[in-house]
């Protein structure tokens, strides 16, 4: 590759780390261009802890209330968080991204796995923040080593992920062993038209002698990275040591973490089989629980096809006794991939690559929610969606919402430019997708934006029925929903469309305890863990944590020493994270301000929110998640909804299924109402979803500008008595 | 009769653990079984027997994500 054109160059002094933290940030304008590092205060500490946290801060002084995900001002900000960067314990090395979303016109914070997260702080910087638009394609490289970054214009031929990222970590290393100390950011060609692109956050594996790739996969961070004209984002930094982060407690920190790693592997392979199949573990099993989301969740099994697609096919695939970690010392080993497999569509036709994933939602999203098993057709998917830059979980949602319009006749062949988009039709479903990389289409382009733009897009050029696409179309806040069926589960309806930015399934995924425990009786049980739960899970955002090793395994006598609640919590792991965060940081936290650290952000991010949508920024629930809408869903399990119907003291003996339909879904919308109250109230919101001001003060976060935003939209006769 | 997870099922003599799971489809490797609020360790599911009467909770282990 010819020498890159340097455009714009700064040196620096790289902070040191002090107890997981640099205390400084780095902004860049790739417009002007302009860099700038700012000091993190001990305020922006203790209220925002980092990663997400400083990411929201960041963007919040960065835009204004009408910035457009396109504006330029709008940024990207990545940030870790203080153990991000931590080798001991499993885990720790992810990186937060957050930015003003494409899909739902609000902030969105998406996470990866990969290097990025921890070598740019060892690089110097608690959060990375990117603004402006550069006029043609570059490359912005931070070099850790030599304290210096630099704006290229990029010279890349391919600007598809596995390309860019091969060629970044070549261009950039020094010698083979050199391509460790690297992380590539990119996107890819189909993000260029799609508002679900994707950002690939890269790490070297030496054994395979490739560049691996994880994704910040959600919101659109891809999109934005295109529309700034930003073909990569490269880290260098190669003098890596077992204690970078400078903690305070190294002997804690490395106790707690042989402890986790002993229950890793002695228990993995009884428990989730994370080491051997990742994710996938979960196929079959959400097939057996109705949750696996088949034909765009109008079913949740597939009795006659799941066996081909069981994880123990998945486990053959992938590459097994190799170290899938995807950053230092993490033993849960879980970054399964497949090698050597040989690509058999597209421009990479006969290739042979390593394919990261598929992981679950994959599985799932681009194979049986589109009426797909085929794995080696979803491998190749997870392949193109990776190189292509589109998220698997979004593209997926969106292809099963067309295929369903197909074979309703609400878009016919002609306006799919030719294409048969019935499920499993799986040639024309690849082509589709190649067509989106190309961006030439006007079909695929459509298709690209998501289910709330091709809702408005069919009706207005296709004349398709609105109402019908409304309740099939499986959105919410404007982000696809994420790969369970949740029709079943009133509190995993507010785990998916009660959540700060749309149904993803890192807030809170409730359905076992809910529809199957039966632990959530009340609108108060299910309010209690829409509370809980989504600020527990905030606090690895905020801290650098990957989730899996929270309750992917659990000790050997979590379910004897504890009762079943307190058990399904992992008390022991819960507290790991408190010995771990007092080691690296020397704070001296209990276990309850894990909640509290994360209630000051999701807080703070619900009023951003606000602000963002000018004080309507509401919880939509498509009818499809409530339950069955066409008549082959209500008798796909006929006995199952029939009884519903006579739980709630209505005969169903008398109705026909669309009257029974009717009922039903009449019932779970009051039903949805009052979750919506409950869960409100229980964090202190107003009735319509905004934060009070005692809740802003309770929490410390009554800055000027914040409650400012919520006296703007706040009503009186909004607030609960 | 007994109650699992609050909901009713036919009792047989005899009736293990594992039977409950098995009657229920509960296939969720990570389960624990707690029969009128006392814990049974998972490599007794297959031998240890439930009571008439009793109250089991089967609880599937993710929970919250």
């Amino acid at each position: 590759m010819e020498k890159m054109k340097v455009l714009a160059e700064w040196t620096y002094t790289p902070a040191p780390i002090d107890k997981g933290y640099t205390r400084k940030t780095l902004y860049v304008h790739v417009g002007e261009p302009r860099m700038e590092i700012k000091d993190v205060s001990q305020d922006m500490i203790d209220t925002f802890t980092g990663g997400r946290g400083f990411d929201l801060k960041l963007l919040w002084a960065a835009v204004k209330d009408t910035t457009k995900w396109n504006d330029p001002e709008n940024e990207i900000v990545l940030s870790g968080g203080p153990l991000c960067g931590i080798t001991q314990y499993p885990g720790a090395g992810k990186c937060y991204a957050a930015f003003i979303s494409p899909l739902s016109g609000q902030t969105y914070d998406s996470n990866s796995g990969g290097y990025w997260g921890p070598l740019s702080k060892f690089s110097g910087f608690d959060a990375v923040e990117i603004q402006g638009k550069a006029e043609k394609d570059i490359i912005l490289f931070i070099n850790g080593d030599e304290g210096k970054i630099q704006i290229l214009e990029s010279n890349l031929q391919d600007l598809n992920a596995y390309a860019v990222t091969e060629a970044l970590h070549e261009y950039f290393a020094v010698d083979e062993a050199d391509k460790r100390n690297i992380s590539v950011v990119s996107a890819g060609k189909a993000a260029e038209t799609s508002y679900y692109g994707c950002m690939n956050m890269s790490f070297y594996d030496p054994r395979r002698k490739v560049a691996r790739l994880k994704q910040a996969g959600r919101g659109g961070g891809g999109s934005i990275m295109r529309d700034k004209k930003i073909a990569a984002l490269v880290v260098k930094f190669s003098k890596m040591g077992g204690n970078l982060n400078n903690v305070v407690d190294l002997d804690t920190l490395q106790k707690v973490g042989v402890k986790l790693h002993k229950e890793i592997h002695d228990l993995d392979d009884v428990q989730c089989k994370m080491r051997k199949v990742g994710t996938a573990h979960l196929n079959e099993i959400m097939d057996e629980y109705h949750l696996l989301p088949t034909h765009n969740y109008k079913f949740g099994q597939n009795p006659a096809e799941i066996s081909k697609i069981h994880s123990a096919v998945y486990e053959r695939l992938f590459t097994q006794g190799m170290p899938d970690g995807c950053w230092y010392g993490c033993s849960m080993s879980c970054a399964k991939a497949v090698d050597g497999f040989t690509v058999q569509t597209g421009p990479c036709k006969g290739e042979k690559v390593t394919v990261d994933g598929p992981e679950y939602e994959t599985v799932a999203s681009l194979g049986s929610n589109i009426g797909v098993y085929d794995p080696l057709w979803t491998i190749e998917a997870n392949f193109y969606a990776d190189h292509y830059g589109l998220d698997t979980i979004s593209l997926g949602t969106s292809l099963a919402f067309v295929c369903e319009c197909y074979e309703l006749g609400l878009i016919n062949k002609e306006q799919t430019n030719g294409l048969d988009l019935k499920f499993g039709n799986k040639d024309d479903i690849m082509e589709l997708i190649h067509r989106m990389a190309a961006g030439t289409d006007e079909f695929a382009s459509i298709v690209a934006k998501g289910i709330r733009y091709m809702k408005k897009a069919f009706a207005e050029k296709y004349t398709a029925d609105a109402k019908t696409m409304e309740a099939i179309g499986m959105e919410g806040q404007g982000v696809e929903t994420s790969e369970y069926v949740p029709k079943e589960s009133i509190a995993q309806w507010g785990g998916y469309y009660l959540t700060l930015k749309g149904p993803q399934h890192d807030e809170a995924w409730l359905i076992f305890m809910d529809m199957v425990n039966k632990q959530l009786p009340t609108f108060e049980d299910k309010a209690e863990a829409l509370h809980y739960f989504p600020n527990f899970r905030t606090w690895f955002s905020l801290v650098g944590l990957c989730k899996l090793p929270w309750n992917d395994v659990e000790p050997a006598n979590n379910r004897i020493v504890n009762e079943p609640k307190e058990a399904a919590k992992v008390p022991e792991h819960v507290q790991n994270y408190v010995d771990i965060f007092n080691a690296v940081t020397g704070k001296n936290i209990r276990k309850e301000d894990i909640i509290t650290m994360s209630e000051k952000v999701y807080n703070f991010q619900r009023v951003f929110q606000v602000r963002m949508k000018q004080g309507d920024a509401s919880h939509n629930i498509p009818l499809r998640a409530l339950g069955p809408v066409f008549p082959d869903e209500w008798d796909a399990r006929k006995d199952y909804y029939d009884g519903k119907l006579k739980e709630i003291g209505i005969d169903p003996a008398a109705l026909s299924t669309e009257e029974k339909i009717k009922k039903l879904q009449e019932y779970r919308l009051g039903m949805w109402e009052g979750l919506k109250m409950a869960v409100y109230k229980r964090r202190g919101w107003n009735k319509k979803g905004i934060p009070t001001v005692e809740t802003l003060k309770r929490l410390g976060i009554d800055y000027p500008e914040v409650v400012a935003v919520v006296e703007k939209y706040s009503k009186p006769e909004d607030m609960f008595e | 009769m007994i109650t699992v997870n609050g909901e009713p099922l036919d009792w047989k003599p005899g009736m293990t653990v594992q039977d409950v799971l098995d009657a229920k489809r509960y296939t969720f490797r990570m389960i624990g079984v707690w029969i009128n609020d006392k814990p049974v360790p998972k490599n007794e599911f297959r031998t240890t027997t439930v009571p008439d009467g009793a109250v089991v909770q089967a609880i599937h282990m993710v929970s919250g994500g």
